[in-house]
């Protein structure tokens, strides 16, 4: 029988380089996650998803399911740790910055008291547009929800808790604005019309279908569990076709919507809101292609981040 | 609000890496530097001159509104020096701090001329004054590479007064042009409109009163920060953020 030899692993501060923690008798095979574990049960106010752990202060933390006996480190092992501070899980943070805009809008679609004039409480728009806009608003969140719950495969299991509140901040404040305006006793409705409505909306529907094709697509990539990085392909879906011109058309789709939205409702809010959108996604796209081109050498030429041709 | 936060050790690296590698770069920040400078030392001359001579502050905000609009609105540049990386500051630090100094200038004491006679006009004004001589005569004479010790003692400790003078000044006056901008109703746009938007500058100015509460603690104990690592060189175990 082999003898199996055990690492031993300490954990230091990065700043005081003082010992947090001493595990002796690690197996070779342990992978950090379960080094995390160990080491919550000394520290149990650091939950696993709040450590760092990494082998160089400065550097970069290491991955849960990096083993111990491939890093490169003797038979005892120097790690360093950071508090990653409190953190929420992606799933309860995203119910949470959507939930918030389908409820908040419904508030100034019925015009709850307070909000406008006390002669308007409860009152409703005359305008069809009015109407159209908050159904295709809360479409939008529950769809997002939905998806959610039912769709989305996160990479990271945690954000940390400032996120929660900054993002939730931004959404809940950002719905509240556009509503007042969209709901005002005083709001007038798109210079054209019931056309501009109308196509608008038609532009908004094959958007809202598109976006949700693609999250479909992107999860189908990884369904059978692994976690590993695939090229997504346009499917026999028509929406998906997009996929021959941009990295990222559940971006594309989204940027379209919104900017339908704005059409549809003529509300400089509302424009702003897509603006600010649009650069983040942008900025987002820009940084998945070019880790899918450095990732994979045979990535199509043909596409761009998010714009066909241009961006 | 003032001065930006440089590392000192920073900018002396980033300068030495400037000297050999830029030498226009460092031509032209050394002229800007010191043209600000001038520029700034000018401005307090006129303001002691105009307060020796007529005995009061009344009319002194007129005096100087020229020459205060043309050194400040040149500061812009400074953005640009963050964003092609002649400076080593980030962009966004930099851009707030320059245009909550031409908001000052452009949408309050310009626009709101019924309190350009107040006193806390003059006591931001001293405070800006004093604070961008230090700075810009800093920056000067570190690109120089002979940086006289009273220089860096004043830049790094003044800011403990000037900052909260500063502050108190802007804040006032800002209060005070309250009343006016209401009657006025200027800078706003009330419903309907076919934008479907509206804009109080009303509530826009009490919003920005509001804003030095998070940002002015922040600001304020980064220069500490600062000050005690560039003058008593001690290793701070800082909070991890």
């Amino acid at each position: 029988m082999s003898r199996v030899t055990f690492f031993e692993v300490e954990i230091l501060d990065p700043k005081t380089k003082g010992q947090l923690c001493f595990l002796d008798k690690v197996e070779p095979h342990a992978t950090i996650g379960e080094i995390k574990c160990l080491f919550h049960k000394a520290y149990p106010q650091w939950y696993p998803s709040r450590q760092a752990l990494k082998l160089d202060p400065k550097g970069k933390a290491l991955k849960d399911d990096e083993i111990l006996q491939n890093l490169p480190v003797g038979t005892t092992a120097t790690l360093y740790f950071k508090d990653l501070g409190p953190q929420v899980g992606w799933t309860m943070v995203f119910l949470s910055e959507y939930a918030g805009p389908l409820f908040i809008y419904l508030l100034f679609y019925f015009r709850l008291p307070y909000i406008y004039r006390h002669k308007h409480a409860f009152t409703s728009s005359p305008y069809p547009a009015v109407t159209l806009a908050c159904v295709c608003h809360s479409i939008h969140y529950i769809k997002r929800l939905v998806e959610t719950i039912f769709v989305h495969r996160f990479s990271h299991g945690t954000m940390p808790l400032r996120n929660i509140v900054r993002n939730c901040l931004y959404y809940w404040g950002f719905a509240a604005w556009l509503a007042y305006y969209i709901n005002h006793p005083l709001y007038t409705p798109p210079y054209y019309g019931n056309k501009q409505v109308n196509y608008a909306l038609a532009m908004f529907v094959i958007c809202q279908a598109g976006n949700f094709s693609i999250n479909l697509t992107l999860n189908n990539l990884r369904s059978d569990g692994s976690k590993a990085r695939k090229i997504p392909y346009p499917t026999k879906n028509p929406f998906t076709w997009l996929f021959f011109f941009v990295s990222c058309p559940n971006y594309t789709y989204e940027a379209g919507a919104w900017f339908s939205f704005t059409i549809m409702t003529q509300c400089v809010p509302v424009g702003l809101f897509t603006l600010i959108g649009f650069i983040q996604m942008t900025i987002w796209a820009k940084g998945k292609h070019y880790t899918y081109i450095r990732e994979f050498k045979e990535y199509p030429d043909l596409r761009m981040p998010i714009i066909p041709f241009l961006l | 609000m003032a001065s930006s936060e440089e590392d000192v050790s920073a900018e002396d690296k980033e300068n030495n890496r400037k000297k050999t590698k830029r030498p226009f770069v460092t031509a032209w920040l050394t002229v800007y530097n010191i043209a600000m400078t001038a520029g700034w030392m000018v401005l307090a001359v006129a303001m002691i001159r105009f307060y020796i001579q007529k005995g009061t502050h009344k009319g002194l905000y007129k005096s100087i509104s020229r020459t205060l609009k043309f050194f400040q609105t040149f500061a812009l540049l400074e953005i640009f020096h963050c964003a092609f990386g002649m400076v080593r500051t980030s962009v966004i630090v930099t851009g707030v701090q320059v245009c909550s100094r031409i908001f000052m200038v452009w949408f309050v004491t310009h626009s709101i001329k019924q309190i350009q006679n107040e006193e806390s006009v003059v006591l931001f004004l001293v405070a800006w004054t004093v604070t961008e001589i230090t700075r810009y005569s800093f920056y000067t004479f570190s690109l120089l590479n002979h940086l006289p010790y009273f220089i860096k003692w004043a830049r790094y400790n003044l800011f403990i007064v000037l900052y909260p003078v500063g502050v108190a000044g802007e804040l006032l006056t800002i209060y005070a042009a309250l009343p006016y901008v209401r009657k006025s109703g200027m800078l706003s746009v009330r419903l309907p409109n076919k934008y479907n938007v509206s804009f109080d500058y009303y509530i826009c100015l009490i919003i920005v009163m509001l804003s030095y509460i998070p940002l002015f603690p922040q600001l304020f104990f980064h220069m500490l920060r600062q000050r005690r690592k560039v003058l008593h060189g001690e290793v701070m175990v800082e909070k991890e953020d």
